[in-house]
C-alpha cells in the first residue's frame, strides 16, 4: 500500500481566498492510501517543501500530492524537493487548485471548495499508480553547427568557438557576409557595414575552432539533440581552393558576363567571380549556367573557351598563375556529427515587380537594397549617385515605405528596419549632396529603438521631408523621363504629387526562399509569414520546437543589426549550454513497448511524428521498439496500439483512467 | 444542492492546460464544473477514455488540443481528430447526444476561449440534464 501525503497551499490569500481549506484537509484524509494531509502558507518556500522533506525522511510517506498553483511552473520545484529528500522524482502530482480553481472560481467559494476536491482525489489515484522512472542521459556531441554567415550567423560561430566549442559555419554563397556585407552604413551610429563586418569575418576564417563550409547547402538531417548527423553537400566550384590564392586574374581576362547578384544585378560580373572584394574566403568559383565551356560543352560537346586557365597564348596573356581552375570537379558530400544547430539563414528582399502602381519596370524605381549598392562604395558606381537610366546625377529623390509590409496583399507585419534606413539614405545622400532634395513617404514613422528617434530628428534637420500619410498611391512615368510620385499628405489634408528623378521602395523583408525546406530538415517549424518559430516569443525568443536547433537573426523575422547580433549571441548561448555538458538528459516521460504483447502490426511505427518507432527482430519476430532519445513523449502510440503494448511512462493507461474515475466519483 | 453537471477535459499541456491557466490568472471566472486531467498531448487520448468517463457518469467530456499546425508535438492533435470524429459517430449510435462530447482546439493564449467553451459547454448540459447512462443507473 502506498503512503500518500497530500500537501494544501494557502499560496497566501490566492487559494485560501475561494477554497476553504479544512474541508479540503479532512477530504483528503478520507481518500484511499492518504495518510497524510496538511496545508501551508506557501508550499514551495523552504519552510514548506521541509514539511514534505521531513515526512519523507522519517518514513511517513512514500507519495507526495501537492495542491497547488499549476504544474507548468511548479513541479520541477517539488519535484526537486522529493529528490532532495531521497524519494524518486515521478512519485508525485500537482493538483491544480490556484490557477484552474480558486482563481477562476473566486466569487463560488463552495463550487471552488468542492472542484479542489475532485482535483485532489484525482491527484491522488494517479499519484498512487506512480512508477519509479530514471531521466535518461545520452552522449552529446561537444560540437555545433551554424548554417548561414550573415552578420547572426558569424557572431552565433565566433562565440560559441570562444567557448572552445568545434563549430562548422555553412554558408550557401562562396563567402559569408550575408545581406550586410552588402549594406553601405548602418544605422544610427552611421558606421560603415564593411568596416565592421569584414574584420569580424576574417576573424571567422582564421579561428582554429571554425571549419569555414561555404558554397554549401544542407542535403539530409538525421538524429536529434545532442547527436545530428548533417550532410552538407559542397557544390562544386570548379576552381581548387587549395590552389586559389584570390588574385583575381581569372576575372580581368574571362569574356563571359552575366547579372552581379552582389550588386543585384545593376552591373555584370564574369562567369569566373569572386563574390566581392572582402570576400572570406576569398577564392573563385564558376559559374556554369553562364561560363563559355559549360555552356558550349552541354550544346555542342565541344570545348569552346579555357581561357581562364591556358589565357590567350597569341595575345600573350596568361592563364591561372595558380593552375587552380579544375573544370572536371563535382559536387562533394560530407556528413558532420554535431550536438546542436543554430539555423541564421537570414532573409530576402521583396521584389518591386509585384507592386504595377509604382512603375516596376523603370530602371529609375530601386529597391531599397538596390539603391543600397548604388550608393556604396564597393558598388557598380562606387559610390556615386547616378540614376540607372541615364547616368545622371538625381536632382530629387523620393523614398516609399511600407512596400509589401503592413499590406494585407502581402505581408500584414512591419517590416522593422525600413523608416530607419529611409533616414540613413537620407542622411547620406544629404551628406553628400546638400543640394538634392528628398522626399519620404511615411504610413506613419517608426523609431522605437536606442538612438533612433534622434536620428529621425536629425535627418529631418537636415532638411529631408517627411510626407506621412497612408500609403503612396501611385508612381508614374512621365513623358519627360521623370516619376511622379502621388500620395496623401496628413499634415496639409491633401493629396500631393511631387516629380522626382529616382524612387526607392523600401519592399518588405521576407523569408529566405528555402526557409522552410530547412525547417523541416531540422524539425523547426515556420509561422503564418515563413519565418522560423520560436517555441516561446518571451521565454524561449531562441529555440525552436526541435530540441537543440535553435534560431537567430532574420530567419526568426524581420529586425536590425544589434537585434541580430543578440540573438545570435543568445542562440550560441543556448547551444552551447546544450553540448557544453557532454551528455543530454531526456525525461522519464516517453513511451516503451513491452514486447510480449506486440502483435507486431506496425500502426504505432507510421503514427510515430517522431520516427522513433521502428519493427526490429525480437526472437525471430518483428516487435515495435521505440528509440528512447527519437521519442518526443507525445504519447500518440500507446493511445493507438490496439494491443496494449505501449506504456506510456508519467501519463499511463491506468493512471488517467483512475483520475477520471476519481474525478467521476467525488 | 441539486444536480450540478460533472465535466471531464482531458487537455494537453502545451495549450489547451495552459489556456486553462491563464484564464485563470487573468481571472475570467467560468462554471467551477469543469476538471481537467493533464496529458502531454491530445494524441494521448485513447478513445476509451471519453467512453470510461461517460460510462462513469460524467454529463460531458471536451478534449482540449492545440490548433492544428500548432501540435508541440508535431501531428498528435491531427490523430486526436480523427479518432475523435470516428468515437463520436459511435457514441450517437448509443444515443448519447453529440453535445456531451466534444473536441476544441485552444491554444495556450487563448485563455478567453477556453472560459467561453466551458460556460457554453455548462450550460448546455443543464439544458440536456444528466447523462442518460446515469440516469439509466
Amino acid at each position: 500500500m502506498a503512503k500518500i501525503g497530500v500537501y494544501v497551499c494557502h499560496c497566501g490569500e490566492n487559494v485560501k481566498g475561494a477554497v476553504n481549506i479544512q474541508e479540503v484537509l479532512d477530504f483528503a484524509k478520507t481518500l484511499p492510501e492518504v495518510v497524510i494531509a496538511k496545508d501551508y502558507q506557501f508550499m514551495c518556500s523552504d519552510p514548506g517543501q521541509n514539511l514534505i522533506k521531513e515526512d519523507i525522511k522519517e518514513g511517513l510517506i512514500d507519495r507526495v500530492v501537492v495542491a497547488a498553483c499549476t504544474p507548468r511552473t511548479h513541479e520541477p520545484i517539488f519535484r526537486k524537493a522529493l529528490e532532495e529528500a531521497g524519494l524518486n522524482k515521478y512519485f508525485y502530482e500537482m493538483a491544480n487548485i490556484r490557477d484552474q480553481d480558486s482563481w477562476a472560481h473566486w466569487h463560488d467559494k463552495l463550487g471552488a471548495t468542492e472542484k479542489a476536491k475532485r482535483l485532489i482525489a484525482s491527484a491522488v489515484a494517479k499519484v498512487k499508480l506512480a512508477e519509479p522512472l530514471e531521466d535518461r542521459y545520452q552522449e552529446a556531441e561537444k560540437s555545433v553547427m551554424v548554417i548561414g554567415g550573415g552578420i547572426a550567423g558569424i557572431f552565433a560561430a565566433l562565440d560559441l568557438a570562444e567557448m572552445g566549442l568545434k563549430v562548422y559555419l555553412v554558408e550557401k554563397q562562396p563567402s559569408i557576409g550575408g545581406n550586410m556585407a552588402k549594406l553601405d552604413k548602418t544605422f544610427p551610429t552611421m558606421d560603415c557595414s564593411a568596416c565592421i563586418l569584414t574584420p569580424k569575418m576574417v576573424e571567422v576564417g582564421v579561428h582554429p575552432n571554425i571549419e569555414l563550409i561555404t558554397y554549401a547547402e544542407v542535403e539530409d538531417v538525421k538524429g536529434y539533440v545532442g547527436n545530428f548527423e548533417v550532410t552538407i553537400r559542397k557544390k562544386a566550384r570548379y576552381v581548387d581552393w587549395e590552389k586559389c590564392t584570390g588574385c583575381g586574374h581569372c576575372m580581368t581576362i574571362c569574356p563571359s558576363k552575366a547579372p552581379n547578384e552582389f550588386n543585384l544585378g545593376l552591373n555584370d560580373r564574369t562567369a569566373i567571380y569572386i563574390e566581392f572584394p572582402q570576400a572570406v574566403p576569398k577564392k573563385a568559383v564558376i559559374d556554369t549556367d553562364n561560363c563559355l565551356y559549360f555552356k558550349t560543352l552541354r550544346k555542342t560537346g565541344k570545348v569552346a573557351c579555357k581561357i581562364c586557365e591556358k589565357g590567350i597564348p597569341s595575345k600573350n596573356i596568361a592563364g591561372c598563375p595558380a593552375e587552380a581552375i579544375k573544370f572536371e570537379d563535382k559536387d562533394e558530400f560530407l556528413t558532420v556529427k554535431v550536438g546542436a544547430v543554430i539555423l541564421a539563414t537570414g532573409f530576402k528582399v521583396m521584389e518591386k515587380h509585384h507592386f504595377k502602381e509604382y512603375s516596376p519596370n523603370s530602371p529609375d524605381v530601386l529597391t531599397a537594397l538596390e539603391f543600397e549598392r548604388l550608393i556604396s562604395a564597393t558598388g557598380p558606381t562606387e559610390g556615386e549617385l547616378r540614376r540607372p537610366s541615364d547616368g545622371k546625377k538625381p536632382k530629387s529623390v523620393a523614398f516609399i515605405s511600407c512596400v509589401g509590409s503592413r499590406d494585407e496583399r502581402f505581408h500584414t507585419y512591419c517590416s522593422k528596419v525600413c523608416c530607419m534606413y529611409m533616414f540613413k539614405h537620407a542622411k547620406i545622400l544629404k551628406e553628400k549632396y546638400p543640394d538634392i532634395d528628398l522626399y519620404l513617404f511615411f504610413i506613419d514613422v517608426r523609431t522605437a529603438g536606442k538612438d533612433f528617434e534622434e536620428f529621425y530628428v536629425s535627418t529631418k534637420q537636415l532638411g529631408a521631408k517627411v510626407i506621412r500619410g497612408g500609403r503612396v498611391s501611385a508612381v508614374d512615368i512621365k513623358p519627360n523621363g521623370k516619376l511622379r510620385i502621388r500620395a496623401f499628405d496628413n499634415d496639409l489634408c491633401s493629396p500631393v504629387e511631387v516629380d522626382v528623378d529616382l524612387v526607392v521602395l523600401a519592399t518588405a523583408i521576407e523569408p529566405g526562399i528555402d526557409t522552410e525546406k530547412l525547417g523541416r530538415f531540422f524539425g523547426a517549424s515556420c509561422g503564418r509569414e515563413g519565418f522560423l518559430r520560436e517555441v516561446h516569443t518571451k521565454l524561449y525568443p531562441v529555440d525552436t520546437a526541435s530540441r537543440g536547433v535553435f534560431i537567430c537573426g532574420c530567419v526568426q523575422g524581420p529586425k536590425d543589426i544589434p537585434e541580430s547580433v543578440s540573438q545570435a549571441k543568445a542562440a550560441a548561448a543556448s547551444a552551447a549550454a546544450t553540448v557544453m555538458p557532454g551528455k543530454i538528459k531526456f525525461e522519464a516521460i516517453s513511451a516503451e513497448v513491452i514486447r510480449n504483447k506486440c502483435s507486431s502490426c506496425g500502426v504505432c511505427v507510421n503514427l510515430c511524428p517522431y520516427n522513433a518507432i521502428v519493427l526490429e527482430e525480437y526472437q525471430g519476430i518483428y516487435k515495435a521498439k521505440v528509440e528512447p532519445a527519437l521519442c518526443g513523449g507525445c504519447g500518440t502510440c500507446a493511445s493507438a496500439c490496439p494491443s496494449k503494448a505501449i506504456i506510456f511512462h508519467g501519463f499511463t493507461t491506468e493512471q488517467i483512467l483512475a483520475q477520471i474515475e476519481a474525478l467521476t466519483t467525488y | 444542492m441539486g444536480w450540478e453537471p460533472k465535466i471531464v477535459v482531458i487537455a494537453c499541456n502545451w495549450c489547451t492546460y495552459a489556456a486553462a491557466d491563464l484564464a485563470g490568472s487573468l481571472r475570467y471566472s467560468y462554471p467551477p464544473t469543469a476538471h481537467i486531467i493533464r496529458v502531454p498531448c491530445s494524441g494521448r487520448v485513447e478513445p476509451e477514455f471519453i467512453v470510461k468517463a461517460l460510462i462513469n457518469g460524467a454529463d460531458a467530456v471536451l478534449i482540449g488540443g492545440c490548433h492544428p499546425g500548432d501540435c508541440h508535438y508535431r501531428s498528435g492533435n491531427y490523430k486526436a481528430l480523427r479518432r475523435f470524429k470516428l468515437l463520436k459517430r459511435v457514441l450517437e449510435e448509443l444515443g448519447i447526444e453529440e453535445e456531451r462530447i466534444r473536441l476544441e482546439w485552444i491554444s495556450g493564449s487563448e485563455a478567453k476561449k477556453f472560459a467561453e467553451v466551458i460556460t457554453e459547454l455548462d450550460a448546455k448540459i443543464r439544458e440536456l440534464g444528466p447523462n442518460p447512462i446515469k440516469r439509466g443507473v
